[in-house]
């Protein structure tokens, strides 16, 4: 682990935001455990935190981390340093720390509950959710000097991914509902992180019965070894995309 | 004077000698040896008590009212080729015996037990391994199948297999305290009249754990069904009792609790109806009272398609299930009426224990689905939730007189 990484998780760890969200994690996933009396239940509840929560300050605290470091960043680039390895590093701290406190709220339990075939699952994408949504921090970040614009961007983003995503699709759905479309819709899911998160793990619970014959189609193909690492590959493009986009400006910027 | 005493005298000795039921045994060291030598010599009312042992004796009729009891679990072997035993007289017993490895055909039905236009035919404690039929009744009366145990190897082609406890145009068939597994059908009923089937348990089988068509009048009470292929199927019958049953983990895509489709003037109570893709499907069915049942932690409580009237779906508990009702139009001819429901979030001012906000079990993601079903990709999914919240508080798209007046503030102890 290089210098600056270090520095930034240091940074991190001493932030009351972050302790904050650990223990609220903590808070909502023992809960959904102990509140619901059966294990089924409260993995749905926490894959429901996965789904908002973690987007959403994942990508609020990377924005705003960003621009507080602003001058720092170019202290840094001041030094004899690649620009490619100062913004590499920042965003490595920043994925270790939200991956860190998503483990540590939610992995926690999960062990304790989850059968553990089931955490690896949940833990492991609340991990590429988390990074995922750092790599889109880092690409609406980068675009403006403007905070406010900057985090306006973030939060849009995370609109669109947690909420109007969904809505198209079920738009798709109603207008192409004479189609045989269930196989484009494996391909459409591939386009929203939470969407492809969501599915994958609702494959594996009892529930992928009930979704009739699009559930066949998806456990088919999610349910493979091959669609499986297709899907995790996926989720990873989305954080490699964004951050490399990001990253290409970085080195193109006029700070 | 004389003939007339010498005549009774010979009826005396008519009747005597008829009652006195001989007891033929079979087996290793007595006489005969073969089981097909002792149903030869037997007089009808005979008994003939089989050691035990392993039998390949090819098709065994009987065609004489007699009863063969198996001592110490006889084995009899079909050889994969033969039906095993074929009763073909009236007043028949057969009790204890292992039957086994029956023969497989598709145009004539093998079984290992199978009765021909026979009345009072009584087949209790026998068990029967991989027969293509296990017990297959056609045209009976008054016949009894008690505490039988039935495995099949269950392959997943239900061609390659046939039904448990199968009975065609039969009528006061008693099935009664029966395990049935792995065959294609558990139980099957066709034609069947006043009957009942009692306190079997059916699991594991291909198709449906109890499949049941044209056969008005009967009753199935304390019944397991469990983990079947398709669940329980009930069609085209009306005045079934169905009571005391348990439904559970019936999971697949086109797996019911129980399918309901074409019955009418029917009682479902006191079931229980737990884990299941749907709890109860129902399809053309009419007059059904459907009462004191538990619907847990199903798919679909309850899926009531438009197709059905005048049903009355009364003090039921629905807990923990992903849907608790749902239905495929806007017409609403049924009723609800003092149920439980677990997400019911209204309030009791007057504390008469009912709430004081009528319950509307129908979300709008489930009539979403139901008209599209791809959308159900969508479950779980944050606007998804949202839209169930606003349709809850300004109901437009769902039918509002889908309603439970009279929605219970605690689940009933059932």
């Amino acid at each position: 682990m290089n210098r600056i990484t270090q520095f930034v998780l240091t940074d991190i760890f001493r932030n009351k935001i972050m302790i904050a969200y650990t223990a609220l994690l903590a808070v909502f996933s023992w809960s959904a455990f102990t509140l619901e009396n059966n294990s089924q239940k409260g993995l749905l509840t926490l894959l429901n935190i996965i789904l908002l929560t973690v987007p959403l300050v994942s990508v609020l605290f990377s924005t705003i981390y960003i621009y507080n470091s602003s001058e720092f960043i170019e202290l840094l680039v001041s030094q004899p340093i690649k620009r490619g390895k100062i913004w590499f590093s920042i965003f490595t701290g920043l994925s270790i720390s939200l991956a860190l406190a998503f483990l540590l709220g939610a992995g926690v339990p999960l062990l304790l509950y989850a059968s553990i075939g089931m955490f690896g699952l949940v833990a492991g994408m609340g991990v590429l959710v988390s990074v995922a949504f750092t790599a889109i921090a880092f690409f609406s970040a980068i675009f403006t000097r403007d905070k406010a614009k900057g985090i306006g961007i973030s939060v849009l983003l995370w609109l669109y991914f947690a909420l109007l995503f969904d809505g198209l699709v079920l738009f798709l759905l109603f207008q192409f509902a004479d189609y045989p479309i269930e196989n484009a819709m494996v391909f459409i899911t591939a386009l929203s992180p939470i969407d492809l998160a969501r599915i994958l793990i609702l494959l594996q619970l009892d529930i992928s019965a009930m979704m009739g014959y699009t559930g066949a189609i998806f456990k088919q193909f999610f349910g493979t070894a091959l669609g499986f690492s297709i899907s995790v590959l996926l989720l990873c493009l989305w954080t490699a995309i964004p951050f490399a986009l990001s990253l290409y400006r970085f080195q193109h910027k006029d700070l | 004077m004389n003939v007339r005493l010498l005549l009774l005298l010979f009826c005396f000795c008519l009747l005597t000698s008829r009652l006195q039921a001989t007891v033929h045994t079979v087996g290793a060291g007595s006489n005969p040896t073969a089981i097909k030598t002792a149903l030869a010599l037997a007089q009808p009312k005979d008994t003939i008590l089989v050691k035990s042992g392993f039998y390949q004796e090819g098709n065994l009729i009987v065609d004489k009212p007699l009863t063969l009891i198996g001592e110490n679990n006889p084995v009899l072997d079909g050889n994969k080729q033969y039906e095993i035993l074929s009763v073909k007289a009236d007043s028949v017993t057969i009790k204890g015996f292992v039957v086994q490895n029956s023969g497989s055909a598709s145009l004539d039905d093998p079984g290992g037990i199978k009765v021909y236009d026979s009345n009072h035919v009584v087949i209790t404690n026998n068990t029967l391994y991989d027969n293509f039929f296990g017990i297959y009744i056609q045209y009976g009366k008054h016949c009894l199948v008690k505490n039988n145990t039935l495995i099949s190897n269950g392959t997943t082609d239900e061609l390659q297999i046939g039904n448990g406890i199968h009975c065609w145009k039969s009528d006061s068939i008693l099935i009664i305290g029966n395990n049935v597994s792995g065959h294609r059908d558990g139980i099957y009923f066709e034609f069947v009249t006043n009957s009942v089937i009692w306190r079997n348990i059916s699991f594991g089988n291909v198709r449906y754990g109890l499949h049941f068509m044209f056969s008005n009048n009967d009753a199935y009470i304390t019944n397991v069904f469990r983990n079947n292929g398709a669940g329980v199927a009930v069609m085209y019958t009306k005045n079934v009792k169905m009571y005391n049953n348990v439904f559970e983990k019936n999971w697949g895509d086109a797996a019911y609790g129980l399918l309901l489709k074409d019955i009418s003037d029917s009682h479902i109570e006191n079931n229980r109806f737990i884990q299941n893709t749907s709890g109860i499907y129902m399809e053309g069915s009419n007059r059904i009272s459907i009462k004191n049942n538990i619907f847990g932690s199903n798919g679909w409580g309850m899926k009531i398609q438009a197709s059905c009237m005048d049903n009355a779906i009364d003090a039921n508990n629905f807990t923990q299930n992903t849907f608790d009702v749902s239905t495929n139009g806007s017409l609403v001819l049924n009723t609800f009426a003092g149920n439980y429901w677990d997400k019911y979030e209204g309030y009791d001012l007057n504390k008469d224990k009912t709430g004081d906000v009528p319950y509307h079990p129908l979300s709008l993601f489930s009539v979403i689905v139901e008209k599209n079903p791809p959308a159900m990709l969508l479950y779980r999914s944050f606007m998804v939730t949202l839209l169930d919240k606003s349709e809850k508080i300004l109901p437009s798209l769902t039918p509002d007189n889908f309603v439970d007046n009279q929605p219970l503030m605690r689940p009933l102890p059932l």
